[in-house]
């Protein structure tokens, strides 16, 4: 570790090639689609834009899920609820923002509260009209969540699968919660026809260019958040709670503070990855919170390769752009090659792509850095004598 | 020092001890009639034992005799049904946990080599030295820029300097057990325990292991739990020795290898 590091000398070759790779996307897409007239050859679709920002939206959720399994060993398999709150924070604002443009026309309460006869807004829904707040929240409840559940489940020391059933039973339950009408929050139907973000509209060409490089900004910066939390001596407590972690506590750490931190950094950023996803989409509903979506995130880890990081992000754009290849080709198929991709990587490559690709690349140089062995023992005697 | 040192009646220390804290013994660690049961099976039946401050104690005794569950009781693992557990006068070890226990300055090796094993050598002596623990200061804090001459210094004692890159993962069995001791000096704690820390090691390792450990015992208390009785005898200090949960005999090697009741229960089934 030595002495003080910038951050700039902590990212290694595989992140100067994710970040390199994500300001590429930030210049090349808007010039396709904005630059180029819409006959031409090489023009970027926009509906495309907005299916690239959702694949982003995606690898943040699971560049936060790799920070909890692949660094602590939390297999969380309710990632897809911090997911769908930061979602849902984000469709209140964009509700809000239709105003008196809704089917009934009511000037504050949204349509689907009018169909409910509701007379007013409910107190959970006020604040919601500021962009601000909403940002807010949208780190603020998953971050919250993720601290009351971790904080319970860690000191309590739930690990391994007790653990993963226990996330998988939180998102269920979120699920059935919100599909209720008396939630307020939309049913089963969530919320949609969104119309404005942040007094421009949400349909438009130039903000979908927009919400993309946010996404892809949001990445970035969430890359380099976890990377320095990585690197840093609090990430290798992380990895030594993740391998022995009754140990660290006889060293005097305690393993449940490491674990929720990194629990509530990474359900913050699966928040923000939801609030982005969400107007890129145009919906957001209770599905979000379908067990089966978290599930799938850790596929994509997987294949990926946790613990690396961009490996989850690289994992997440593959599997997903696969999915919207086969999704249109056979769509009964999906499941069936989304499970079999899963059976395949965990047995021929368990380390995922990337972790494949850094053992059969670093491994000669590691090789060669080994020091010779010498005979320590009659050494370590005198030492001891001295 | 003599049990009378050890065992000062708490009604004298409230007399003469410091004002402010009231000492109930001298001893670094003082365990009384310590019982522990795990599923009706007693495997402490009324431990008593005390170490001195500085002092080097070897714990032997056949299999099941709960040395490991002594260790458990120490360090706040295993929480005792009955009894006394108290660390440098003050410390009720029956009510605290691990890390508490740990920062109290109890450090403690395992019988199975137990080292951050996808860590590089030097990595897990900077994750042991002493100092702040807690997450945040793990973040931005002091232990992201420690000197490198204060953890060569440590690998050099336990003479693993070479390895200092190497992932722990990549080091022998008794390298690990070296690396392990390394990483309680780093935690520099009062107390010591050390759980068979020659089990699988050459007879030259376990000579030099010995003398490491007589060295370390020089400014600080250490337990060893051991089965090597040539081991023993090298580290040349008092040994007790247990038996079904309980002291069956304490005193120098010679007089305790000679007591028949030890002879029995090693050799007389």
């Amino acid at each position: 570790m030595g002495p003080r590091t910038p951050l700039l000398a902590r990212i290694d070759l595989k992140g100067w090639i994710f970040l390199g790779a994500l300001a590429a996307a930030c210049l090349i897409v808007p010039l396709l689609n904005l630059g180029l007239p819409e006959g031409s050859a090489l023009h970027l679709p926009t509906y495309l834009v907005s299916l690239f920002g959702k694949y982003l939206a995606f690898a943040l959720l699971a560049l936060a899920l790799d920070l909890v399994w692949g660094y602590c060993g939390i297999l969380s398999l309710g990632h897809g609820a911090f997911f769908g709150l930061g979602g849902y924070a984000m469709g209140m604002y964009l509700m809000r923002q239709i105003g008196p443009r809704g089917v009934y026309g009511d000037p504050v309460l949204p349509d689907f509260m009018v169909f409910l006869n509701y007379k007013e807004l409910p107190w959970y829904w006020l604040g919601f009209d500021h962009f601000g707040f909403a940002a807010v929240m949208v780190l603020l409840v998953p971050g919250l969540l993720a601290f009351v559940f971790g904080w319970l489940a860690f000191r309590s020391r739930v690990t391994g699968v007790y653990l993963s059933i226990i996330t998988q039973a939180m998102t269920y339950a979120l699920m059935l919660a919100f599909f209720r009408n008396d939630m307020g929050l939309g049913g089963n139907n969530g919320l949609t026809d969104f119309k404005d973000i942040l007094g421009v509209p949400v349909q438009a060409q130039g903000v979908r260019v927009g919400l993309f490089v946010a996404t892809a900004l949001a990445l970035g910066l969430s890359y380099l958040i976890a990377r320095f939390m990585t690197v840093s001596a609090y990430g290798k407590i992380l990895v030594a709670v993740r391998d022995a972690e009754s140990r660290t506590r006889f060293l005097g750490y305690r393993p449940e503070h490491f674990k929720t931190l990194a629990f509530v950094v990474s359900a913050m950023m699966a928040g923000v990855a939801g609030a982005l996803y969400v107007p890129q989409v145009g919906i957001i509903n209770p599905s979000e919170f379908a067990p089966t979506n978290s599930i799938e995130a850790v596929i994509w880890v997987a294949v990926g390769g946790r613990g690396t990081l961009v490996g989850a992000a690289l994992g997440a754009v593959l599997v997903n752009y696969a999915k919207s290849l086969l999704t249109g080709a056979l769509p009964d198929a999906w499941l069936f090659a989304l499970g079999a991709l899963f059976v395949l990587v965990t047995l021929f490559m368990p380390k995922g792509i990337v972790g494949t690709a850094i053992e059969r690349f670093g491994s000669r140089r590691a090789a060669a850095r080994l020091p010779p062995e010498p005979d320590l023992a009659p050494k370590l005697a005198e030492e001891g004598r001295g | 020092m003599s049990d009378a040192d050890l065992l000062t009646p708490p009604a004298a220390v409230a007399g003469g001890g410091p004002a402010t804290e009231r000492k109930l013994t001298r001893a670094l660690l003082y365990l009384d009639d310590v019982q522990v049961t795990f599923d009706g099976y007693r495997a402490l039946r009324g431990l008593s034992l005390t170490l001195g401050r500085g002092e080097m104690r070897a714990i032997i005794g056949p299999n099941g005799a709960g040395k490991t569950t002594m260790m458990d009781v120490i360090t706040g693992k295993t929480r005792p049904d009955v009894g006394i557990a108290v660390f440098d006068g003050v410390h009720d070890l029956t009510r605290l946990d691990e890390p508490t226990i740990a920062d109290l300055g109890i450090g403690r090796k395992f019988q199975k080599p137990t080292v951050f094993e996808s860590h590089t050598v030097a990595d897990n002596i900077v994750l042991a030295l002493k100092g702040p623990r807690a997450a945040l200061a793990s973040l931005f804090g002091w232990r992201n820029r420690v000197p490198p001459d204060r953890v060569d210094e440590l690998l050099t004692t336990v003479g693993l300097l070479a390895h200092r890159e190497r992932p722990a993962a990549d080091l022998s069995h008794g390298q690990k057990q070296w690396l392990e001791i390394g990483m309680l000096l780093a935690q520099d704690p009062k107390l010591l325990l050390v759980d068979e820390p020659v089990a699988g090691m050459t007879d030259a390792e376990t000579e030099a292991t010995a003398t490491l450990l007589r060295g370390i015992a020089r400014d600080h208390a250490v337990v060893v739990v051991e089965h090597d009785m040539h081991f023993v005898r090298a580290l040349a200090c008092r040994v007790t020795c247990l038996h079904e949960g309980a002291v069956l005999a304490e005193g120098s090697i010679d007089a305790v290898s000679a007591d028949p009741r030890v002879v029995e229960v090693y050799l007389g089934r």
